[in-house]
This record gives structure tokens, sequence and C-alpha cells, in this order.
């Protein structure tokens, strides 16, 4: 590796960032607004993985950025102390702290999608860094480049650098962004949710190629996430933070082990929660949803789905589990009519379904009702809770403007949200509170399904654990079945009693949880069930040595599924 | 991508047909027809039926216009009634100088219009931003026949720099022509150029929004860079858009300016003609405006799919 000057004297252990009382707010024209982090304080030696971990809102992502000199619209660093080797970045001018954003600290940001430059090539990007900043050449860059993508386990790293973002897949678009930080070998790298936005069993690999990376250059890291099982296999040491504020900071083994703070410990009981199956169903003996055989398209391209048959009796949670791809949305697509099925039938209560919207009847529109992924994009901002809840109620049943009035206020004290929401708007709420209002919208019509598809994924840890909390209630007061959408196998366990896993479109395994979850396992089960982060710090480890052979086993089943 | 593209152009193609529809019947409609604005004070009843079989205008206009159209196509428009030369002739030196004030005007405005749009989005908020927004708002906000007198006045009549006649001939040198027109070429350029750049400052504003800029201030590049490398590149297709708008005005919208400059552009000849009755210029002018408008539009399109980079590199 070719050392640039002002870099050979890198020791290891010598503490290279020192953060004291950082304080971040929101400034805006009148005044001051909220205060993001507030007396934060922690140090960083050099080859030392730091953990931030906390819901949204925590400030994780702020105090990442701030180690760049960098605050996004609107906010300030208004106190503490930021020392880079020595120097206070809050003192940098302008030209200083250029130099310093990428050959000093560089990030690697949560969707990679997003944050690739559509209009250039990779290579163009991942040199960026080095040759802007005049480190190398681009010759000597390209090769740099080069060594870095064949690294990072990409394919053909020759050739790599020559695609455009939208050309490789998000697992390895998420390596060619760990590339593009470490081009100019940075003293720090942040990491910010980096595999958040992909699919678990991409997850594992990706989080495996960084931890390599980090290990084998002896690079410091922050690496910033709201999952503590992930942040458990890569990091030394854990800072808890909510509302801003540090709760817990410690090595890792002694947060996940014997946490002191009581919101760790919530955090840590709840994610290490899920190992039980759930066995007090009472399945009705008739299903209320039958689907058979069903095959569907889009504009008659490939098959998203194909022939699936999915049963759903009263009382039943049946999740339906799969990576994105895997053709589990279009299923619920499929159900409720939006996307016409081309192949096979669905029975509701007995009765064939038409497959198209536009052709069935009110009743049957009404016995099946869906929950969105994201209550923002579900909800229309510029109406209040009432006309929202009431619309179904007045849409399917037809009732005086009193009658609605008061239904919407039983349906929101079922939802524990306030009488007095009853005049507010979607953007008045809280993440959690509008998608109790999804909730309030699908019951009102008084529904004998949900299709909740991923309805909790958009959510942080505990609230939606109460959405959980609160689907279960509902479903054990009023009877209701579920159809459950989601990628989250730890969910899965704690509130299904049954369980479809999809790939690629077609059904690979089906039945009972504790029977499908248990060995022997169909092989793609076993790499899902096994690609699920757990609480110790020698999963990874663990997981990658038994992965080879797993992966094998699914290619080989999949050559043996029907069609 | 292919597809796309031909698709536009046969798109453009049929829009071209509907105008030349519209042309033909805009013209039947006028008040008068051929036979009178022939006969003129001399017209009897039966002189204008007489004149009126003669010039086959007795059959049923589809007839006529399936009889202009496969002329149009063969290349022939007629000839012209005032004149009675083959329209061709009557308009192509026209439909030179228009052509030449349109280019030389966007030659001028465009680059001026990005590198003003791009400064305004590099130091948004500021005074040079604001500054700029106020100008290019007066300069659009003012009629261009005003602009244009004022311009006269100023530069030709106070300080006397450049003509105020744009009285161009076919003989006249092209170092002359660049000074004839220079004024006329100003007063179109402080027309277009507010809403080019505008729109340069508003859509490379809108990706500013984007998290690849910011990556890109995370990878320590400075605002300047971060603006014209990352920004307007995806910020393009709006701009070409409109861009092809204010083009397609440069040849079709200028006929006040040649007015106030005596310029002979094809704007002036088409008004003269649709005064004197003279069906045949008018309708090629029409068909002629009609056809740049087009194709500056469809060229926008196709250039707008090919800045697209999913879909210039399928995957």
């Amino acid at each position: 590796m070719s050392q640039r000057p002002g870099k050979s004297g890198r020791i290891a252990g010598e503490n290279i960032l020192h953060v004291e009382q950082l304080r971040v707010e929101v400034r805006t024209d009148r005044g001051p607004g909220p205060v993001l982090v507030d007396n934060v304080s922690f140090d960083l030696r050099r080859g030392e993985v730091l953990g931030l971990i906390g819901e949204s809102g925590a400030g994780k992502s702020t105090i990442g950025l701030t180690t760049l000199g960098y605050t996004r619209g609107g906010c300030y660093i208004t106190g503490g102390k930021l020392d880079f080797e020595g120097r206070d970045i809050r003192q940098m001018s302008g030209a200083e702290r250029r130099a310093l954003r990428g050959p000093g600290v560089a990030y690697i940001a949560q969707s990679a999608a997003a944050s690739f430059n559509p209009s250039h090539t990779l290579m163009q990007q991942v040199c960026e860094i080095p040759v802007k900043h005049g480190i190398m050449s681009m010759d000597d860059a390209r090769k740099e480049a080069v060594k870095l993508f064949r690294e990072l386990e990409l394919p053909n790293p020759d050739t790599f650098g020559n695609r455009y973002p939208h050309q490789v897949s998000g697992g390895q678009l998420q390596r060619a962004m760990a590339a593009m930080a470490m081009a100019a070998r940075p003293d720090i790298l942040v990491f910010d949710e980096p595999t958040t936005a992909l699919d678990v069993t991409t997850q594992v690999e990706v989080l495996a190629s960084f931890r390599k990376l980090i290990r084998e250059h002896g690079t410091a890291a922050i690496y910033i996430t709201h999952d503590l099982a992930v942040v458990a296999q890569i990091a030394d040491h854990i800072m808890v933070l909510r509302h801003g504020k540090m709760v817990e900071y410690g090595t890792s083994d002694q947060i996940l082990q014997e946490p002191r703070q009581e919101y760790t410990q919530r955090l840590v009981a709840d994610r290490a929660a899920g190992h039980t199956f759930r066995d007090d169903v009472a399945s009705g003996a008739l299903p209320i949803l039958a689907v058979q055989n069903v095959t569907a398209s889009y504009r008659s391209l490939a098959k998203v789905i194909d022939g699936v048959s999915v049963e759903v009796r009263k009382g039943d949670t049946v999740a339906v589990v799969g990576e994105s791809g895997s053709g589990k949305s279009t299923l619920a697509r499929v159900i409720i009519g939006l996307l016409p099925r081309e192949a096979g039938d669905i029975q509701f209560q007995g009765q064939s379904l038409p497959p198209a919207l536009a052709n069935r009847s009110k009743d049957q529109l009404r016995r099946i009702q869906m929950i969105y992924q994201m209550p923002d994009v579900a909800l229309n901002p510029n109406q209040t809770l009432l006309e929202i809840i009431g619309r179904p109620v007045q849409f399917y049943f037809g009732r005086s403007n009193a009658e609605v009035r008061r239904r919407v206020l039983e349906l929101l004290h079922m939802m524990d949200l306030p009488e007095a929401f009853i005049t507010r708007r979607p953007g008045e709420l809280s993440g959690g509170q509008k998608q109790r209002v999804g909730i309030a919208r699908a019951l009102a019509a008084e529904p004998d399904l949900i299709i909740c598809d991923e309805v909790t994924s958009a959510l942080d840890q505990l609230v939606g654990e109460e959405i959980l909390k609160l689907l279960k209630k509902l479903q054990d007061d009023l009877g209701l079945a579920y159809l459950f959408i989601t990628h989250d196998l730890g969910t899965v366990k704690r509130i299904a009693n049954k369980v479809a896993v999809m790939l690629k479109g077609k059904l690979v395994a089906g039945g009972e949880t504790s029977k499908v979850f248990a060995p022997p396992y169909h092989p793609y089960t076993e790499l899902l069930l096994s690609s699920v982060p757990e609480m110790r710090s020698d999963w990874l480890d663990q997981v990658l040595t038994g992965r080879a052979k797993t992966i094998a086993a699914v290619r080989a089943a999949q050559v043996q599924l029907p069609g | 991508m292919l597809r796309l593209i031909a698709q536009r152009l046969g798109l453009g193609f049929g829009t071209l047909l509907a105008a030349s529809l519209l042309i033909f019947v805009g013209t039947e409609i006028l008040p008068g027809d051929l036979a009178s604005a022939v006969l003129q004070n001399s017209a009897t009843p039966e002189s204008l039926a007489e004149m009126r079989k003669e010039l086959g205008l007795d059959r049923p206009a589809y007839v006529r216009y399936a009889e202009w159209l496969g002329g149009v196509a063969t290349g022939d428009f007629g000839h012209s009634l005032a004149s009675h030369r083959d329209v061709i002739e009557e308009i192509t030196p026209r439909l030179t100088n228009t052509v030449f004030l349109a280019v030389y005007a966007a030659l001028l405005a465009v680059p001026l219009a990005i590198v003003l749009g791009l400064m305004a989005a590099i130091w948004q908020g500021g005074i040079y931003d604001r500054l700029v927004n106020f100008v290019t708002l007066l300069t659009i906000s003012v009629p261009e026949y005003l602009v244009g007198y004022i311009l006269i006045k100023y530069l030709s009549v106070h300080y006397a720099w450049f003509p105020s006649l744009a009285n161009v001939t076919p003989d006249t040198p092209f170092g002359d022509r660049l000074v004839l027109t220079f004024l006329p070429v100003l007063t179109l350029t402080l027309v277009v150029v507010a809403h080019m750049m505008r729109m340069t400052r508003a859509s490379v504003l809108n990706i500013m929004a984007s998290p690849y800029i910011e990556m890109a201030f995370l990878k320590g590049l400075p605002k300047w860079q971060v603006v014209v490398r990352h920004a307007f590149p995806n910020a393009l297709a709006p701009i070409i858009n409109v861009i092809a708008l204010n083009l397609a005005y440069l040849i079709v919208g200028v006929v006040v300016v040649e007015a106030v400059f005596v310029y002979p552009g094809l704007g002036q000849l088409m008004v003269d003609a649709v005064s004197k009755h003279d069906v045949p210029v008018v309708q090629a002018a029409g068909l002629i405006f009609a056809a740049a408008f087009i194709l500056l539009n469809m060229t926008a399109d196709i250039l707008a799919i090919v800045s697209n980079p999913r879909l210039r590199h399928p995957r």
C-alpha cells in the first residue's frame, strides 16, 4: 500500500478523534429550534470501531456527520470540541474542512442507490476523492479502486468500475460505496446504517466485507445503526443514544450482556426476544381466504408470482416472508385485486373473488382491508383523522355524520389515541401514531381479513413492538385474521402461527411456523434464519463458516423446484 | 431507448400533419377568398364564379387540401399571388435571414443563460443571485419592442456603437451582418435569457437536495464542482426543454423585433402576406414555423431521453 506523506506516523491505539461535550442545535428564522445532540463525549483510537446505537431522532447520524465538519441544512454545532489529530474541526476554515472530508474522515451512507450519482460511472466516483484531493493520479486511483473492488469481493473487479450505479445490485453498490470511502485511505470511516436497506442474506455478506476491510487496513470507524445485533458483530465499544443524549457507553460485550441503564436493557431484551413460537391459536375450521395456484405478472413480463397457494383461517396470523423481489408484496396486490391474477383462483369465504378490483362487490371489498408500510404516504396529509377514518364507515355502511363521528371516536379509543386527535391531520402525529390511524382506518370497514404489508419496518424497534401488541390484542378481541407480509423473521416467530416462505415468486416452504422454522429446514429457510443477526459478538464468524454449504444447498433446491 | 426515440419521431411527424391541417383550415376561413383577392374591385358575381372555377376553388376542401399537401411533399408550395413568383424563391432569402438571427441569438443566449444560472445556484440566496434574478425578471417583463427601442436610443442614437436598422441584403458580407444584426440579437437575448437561466437555477437547486449531492460535499469537493459535476448533468432534461421552447420562439416569435429593426425576416413576410391575402405564402410560412417548433421540441425530447443514463446504459 502506498503511504502518503503525513500518514506514515500512524500508530495503532493512538487517539485520533476526541469529541467533548458536543452540542448540535437546529436554528430557524424564528430562533433556536430543537437540540439534536446534547453533551456527547467520546474518544476514538486508531483501529478501533465505535458503535453508535439508537432509534430515529437519537442524533446518531448528526454526530457521525459532525466528524466530517458537516451539518445538514439548518443545523449548527453550538458547543463542545471536535479534535481530529489534535486540530479542532470547529475552528477549521472551509478549505481545511474540505481537505478533511475524504482523505481524513470518509462517509458511507445508508442508501447507496441514492448516494451514487446516476450520471457517472462507479469508477469516476470512486476515484474522485484521491484525484480531486491531489493524492493520486487518475491511473493510480484506478489501480487502487480495482484492488479495493477485489478486496470487497465484487464481481469482475477489473471492469466493475465501468458500470453505472443502476447496473449493479444493492449489495454490490453498498460495497462499492465502501471502496469509494476507502479510496484515499482515510483515518476514520463513518458507516451510517450501511446495511439497513439490504436483505438479511445480503446484509451478512456486506457486513463481513466491511469488517474485513476495517481490520485489514486498521482503520478507525464509527458504525451507526439501530440494530444492536449488527453493531455487536463489528464494534469494540458501543454508545447508546436517545433524544440526542448519551444513555450508556461501554464495551460491546458489556452492553449486550450486562446493560446498566433501563433503556438499554429494554432494547436488549426486546431484540433478544422471539425465540419462542406462538401456539395459542385456535384456527377456524374453514379457510376465510384460499389462494390456489395463483400466477401473476406485471405487463405480461416474467412471472412475479408463480403457482402460489396460501390459506388463512379465522384467528390465523399467516406470515409471508421472503427477500425483496420474492413477490410477497405482489401477492398482497393480487389478493386485494390491484393486480389481477392471470391463473389460479382466490376464494374468500368459499366464493371465488373476481380477479380485478373493479369487478368486486362492495361487500367483498369491505371484508379484506390493508395496512401499509409507510403511513406517511398512505394517509392523505390534507385530511383530518375524522375524514380519514370516517370515510370507510360512510362508504361501506352509509351512516349519518353523527354516527360516523361516534364510530371514529370509538376506533381512536381502541387505538389508545386521545379523542382530541379527531381534528388533527397526519402531519401532527408521530410515526407510531400514524400507523395506528392506518389500523383504525382498516378496522372501520369491519373486515374479516387484514393484510399487513411490512407494517412495522418503517418504525423504530420499540414503537413497532407496541404496534404488534396492539394488532395481537385486536385479533383476540375481534377474531380477525391477518396476512402478515414481512422480511423480519424475528417478528414472524412471535406473532405468526403459520408461515409461507417465498423465493423468486415461488413458495418454497409453508405451514405451521413451529414446523417450518424447525429442523429439518428447507435450505432456503435455513439460509434466511441463519442470516438474522443474533445478539452475540461471535455470531458473524459462526454464520460465515457454515454459509457456503447452505448456499450450495439452496442452489441445488432451486433447480428441483417445479416449473 | 431506440424504440422511445422512434416513438418521438413518429409523434413529431403526426403533429406536423395535424398542424398542416390546422393551417389549411385557418387560411380557408380567412374572410374573403383567393378569387375575391385577385379580382378585388372588378369582382362581379359572375367573374368571381369564373375565377373560382379557374383556380379550382369550386372543388371540395379536402381535395384541395390533399393537392396542397401532395405539392408540399414534392417541394411545390405553389406561386405567390402578389409577385407571381415561386413561393420557395420568395421565402428562401427571408428564411435564411430568420435562421441567421435565431442561431446568432442562440449562440449568445444559451451559454450565457446556463453560466448565469449555474452561478446563481452556486451563490444561492446571495447578492449575485438576487441581482441576476431581479434583472432577468425585468428584461422578461418589459415588452420586447420597448427593449429594442431603449437599446436603439442608447447604443445607436446616443453612443452610435451599433446601427439601428438591420437592413441586410443577400449580398451583405458575413462580418457586416454580425454588426448590423447585433441590436436585434441583443434584444432577443435579453428576452430569452431570463427563462432559460431561471430554469437552469431551479432545476439544479432541485437536484441539490439529493443524497448524492450531500455525498459529493462529504467527499470534500468545493461547491462549484458539486454543482457543475454532480448536479448539472442530472438537471439537464428540464433545461433542454426550456432551451428548445426558447429556440422555437427565436424562429417563430420574432416578428415584433423584425419590425422594430426593419429586418427582412420570415415573420415580416408572413404578416405582409396575410394583409395581401397571399394564401400560398401564408400557408408555406405557417408550415415552416410549425415544422421548426415541432422539430426543436422533438429534438429536446430525444436529447432528454439520451441524457438519462438509465436509458443510455440499460442493465
